[in-house]
């Protein structure tokens, strides 16, 4: 092949992904109105297009064409590289993630170690929109993200160790192939617990939204940020609200199981997908937060203790399973 | 251990502690209110409560207007219980000029008035719901709130500020769509109370956020000048209602919720069970409302007679007084009005000190300030 046939298929790619990241926003954001004002008894947007699809499109084409405001005083660079750096962590792990069986854009050998490595780049971010911000509620909330992301990371992670061992691979296709008798819900349920609970406090939702608690410190890490800078953390936070989500479905869902065609897959691993978003949406329009120490305290004296127990008890169990199985 | 070893202790640094600004615009204020707070990371170490933003000097203008032209201002002190304040000023001045009130317009007073507590008390439960976290029972809260607005519509023809409690009874009779629309709402209220209750009362982290948070005692509220469910959340069984019954309480079988401990989560549930009471209240004067005149004759224009009175009642956030001194003048010579809302503001700084920031939220969120009533 010519080499800028390789290129322009390089850039398609690119595009399509980028796209697609948008839409997923896009299509979140509208779905979270429309889901907390029905539990609400509201109805959400409903003036532009059929139940106000168009909504958000016209939302983040208004912030798109507002006043690029940067403070006086704000530390100008890390202002400014802060809602740049959200998004890498959010547009590489897309790269990673696949969708059916042959439907990812890489696939290599460790891709959900790579994916849970890369996720906690976002951490720099919060803590770069706060410090930069030059106000005071948002580096308390740079702070509070920064701390909750690195305590919740490793329950994460030790919930999604269980999994491996199980499937005795890192690479996420082979995880979802490993699940083709049974779902690893069911065997993992406590690491389906933790992963899911950690995840929402990865991407700070509710009930873990602590950085940007808007009754204690108005909007934390984003308060200086307006237009297109304020969209790029907003959509950022539904982009990773799918990713985790994703993810769960992937590890413990069998992702595109049963289907092995790549477009039933595709349809059968979104819907999947989208039932954790909705109970995502479910617990955020229902609980309320928890104060920042309280979180601390479940994080590292609950759902560690738990995740190691849960590590072990598998690893214990794997190895009996495969000795029997080797005698 | 030597002295130069012990001088490298972070704890022994001199310590700066940030100082953060809280308000006028900050979404859980309550208003226009603003304190700034000294904070040592997450951890408060003295608040200073700013009021007067919205200073409109009712007080002054009282003096310049007459007994009558008054009266619809007295809506704009605590506008979530305006019927509470107009029946505590015409209250003040009946006693004063010593106007009966006929029966059935002491009975639509307390109707009207419990029905503004509770409507007084869900704004109190959305905003705990916002302040904890919550956004779902601000919703529900204002929803059920609406339909006890649309009662109060039908009976005062106002939603907000009403002017419908008059000196010598009410501005009109009860119509006769009020007593269906009221037994609808009697049905429906206890079980969007018990949902209110799965909700957020039984939430754990909602337990958590309150429990043993902004402990006060008694001791400690008396001598602050505390009243209302906050007072009575730590366990003070005073009720103005009870202890000094006016318009006719004394008729009615209602009990004083109190709490135990004293922290939030016993201010919030003090309140959740006088919806219940409150509830009770309106159905027996409902049931029970004798017949007769709604109002009483009473001059065109009030002269009060020469002297000073001070008359209290029961407002929705605690104790609302009016001391009125008359020289026997059209206008009052002076009039204070005493409102819960600044009492419990001017303990903030006691109240807050050596609590979360988090908290710090909350406990304010569990005195249900208005910065109407507190700045006057």
């Amino acid at each position: 092949m010519v080499w800028w046939i390789e290129l322009l298929w390089a850039l398609l790619k690119l595009v399509i992904a980028v796209m697609f990241i948008f839409i997923t926003a896009l299509i979140l954001i509208w779905m979270l109105r429309k889901v907390m004002g029905h539990m609400q008894y509201r109805r959400g947007p409903r003036h532009h297009g059929p139940h106000g699809i168009w909504q958000t499109i016209f939302d983040a084409i208004k912030l798109l064409g507002k006043e690029d405001i940067i403070p006086n005083g704000v530390d100008r660079w890390t202002f400014i590289a802060a809602p740049i750096i959200i998004f890498v962590p959010t547009l590489t792990i897309f790269a990673f993630l696949p969708f059916a069986e042959k439907i990812v854009a890489t696939n290599i050998e460790i891709s959900l170690f790579f994916i849970l490595a890369v996720m906690g780049i976002s951490a720099i971010s919060l803590l770069m929109a706060g410090w930069g911000s030059n106000n005071k509620y948002s580096l308390l909330g740079g702070l509070r993200g920064a701390a909750q992301m690195m305590s919740y990371e490793i329950p994460m992670v030790i919930a999604a160790m269980g999994v491996v061992l199980m499937a005795g691979s890192m690479n996420l296709t082979e995880i979802v192939r490993a699940q083709t008798k049974i779902w690893y819900a069911v065997p993992q349920a406590v690491g389906f617990f933790i992963f899911f609970t950690a995840s929402l406090a990865e991407i700070n939702s509710t009930p873990f939204d602590m950085p940007e608690a808007e009754s204690e410190i108005v909007a934390g890490f984003n308060i200086e940020y307006s237009g297109f800078r304020f969209a790029a953390f907003f959509l950022a936070e539904f982009v990773n609200l799918f990713i985790v989500c994703a993810l769960a479905a992937l590890l413990f869902l069998g992702g595109w199981q049963p289907f092995e065609n790549p477009v039933y897959g595709t349809i059968i691993f979104l819907v999947k997908t989208y039932a954790l978003i909705f109970f995502a949406m479910w617990v955020r329009s229902t609980f309320p937060r928890f104060r920042i120490d309280q979180f601390m305290d479940f994080g590292w004296k609950v759902l560690l203790p738990l995740s190691l127990a849960n590590l072990f008890i598998t690893a214990v169990i794997v190895l009996v399973v495969d000795r029997l199985r080797g005698v | 251990m030597p002295v130069e070893e012990r001088e490298l202790f972070i704890d022994d640094l001199p310590k700066d502690f940030m100082e953060v600004n809280f308000g006028p615009h900050h979404p859980s204020t309550h208003g226009v209110f603003r304190f700034i707070a000294n904070v040592d990371g997450e951890k408060i170490i003295s608040a200073e409560p700013v009021v007067g933003y919205l200073h409109r000097g009712i007080e002054k203008i009282a003096e310049n207007r007459t007994y009558i032209q008054f009266k619809p201002l007295v809506d704009r002190l605590d506008y979530t219980g305006a019927l509470n304040n107009e029946l505590c000023y015409c209250l003040t001045l009946e006693k004063m000029m010593e106007i009966e009130v006929p029966e059935r317009a002491q009975a639509i007073r307390v109707i009207c008035a419990e029905l503004n507590r509770i409507a007084a008390h869900l704004i109190f439960f959305g905003a705990m719901g916002l302040e904890t976290g919550a956004f779902t029972p601000f919703l529900y809260g204002f929803l059920d709130r609406e339909s006890i607005l649309r009662l109060l519509e039908m009976l005062a023809g106002g939603r907000l500020t009403f002017n419908y409690i008059t000196v010598g009874g009410v501005r009109r009779d009860i119509p006769a769509e009020f007593a269906p629309g009221f037994d609808k709402f009697r049905k429906e209220f206890p079980v969007k109370l018990k949902r209110f209750a799965e909700l957020l009362t039984g939430n754990e982290i909602f337990r958590n956020r309150t429990k043993n948070v902004g402990i006060l005692y008694k001791e400690d509220l008396l001598n602050w000048g505390a009243s209302g469910p906050t007072l009575r959340g730590s366990g003070v069984r005073f009720d103005i209602r009870k202890v000094e019954p006016y318009s006719g309480y004394e008729k009615y079988d209602f009990e004083i919720p109190v709490g135990t401990n004293g922290d939030v989560y016993d201010r919030y549930i003090v309140r959740m069970e006088e919806m219940r009471q409150s509830l009770r209240i309106v159905e027996q004067a409902v049931d029970s409302i004798p017949a007769g005149d709604w109002t009483t004759k009473v001059p065109k224009v009030l002269r009060p007679p020469e002297g000073e009175i001070y008359y209290r009642n029961e407002g929705t956030k605690g104790e609302i007084g009016f001391y009125l001194v008359s020289r026997g003048d059209k206008n009052p010579y002076r009039l204070k009005i005493r409102t819960p809302s600044f009492c419990h503001i001017s303990m903030l700084n006691f109240a807050l000190s050596g609590n979360y920031i988090a908290d710090a939220i909350v406990i304010l969120g569990s005195f249900d300030t208005v910065m109407g009533s507190c700045d006057r």
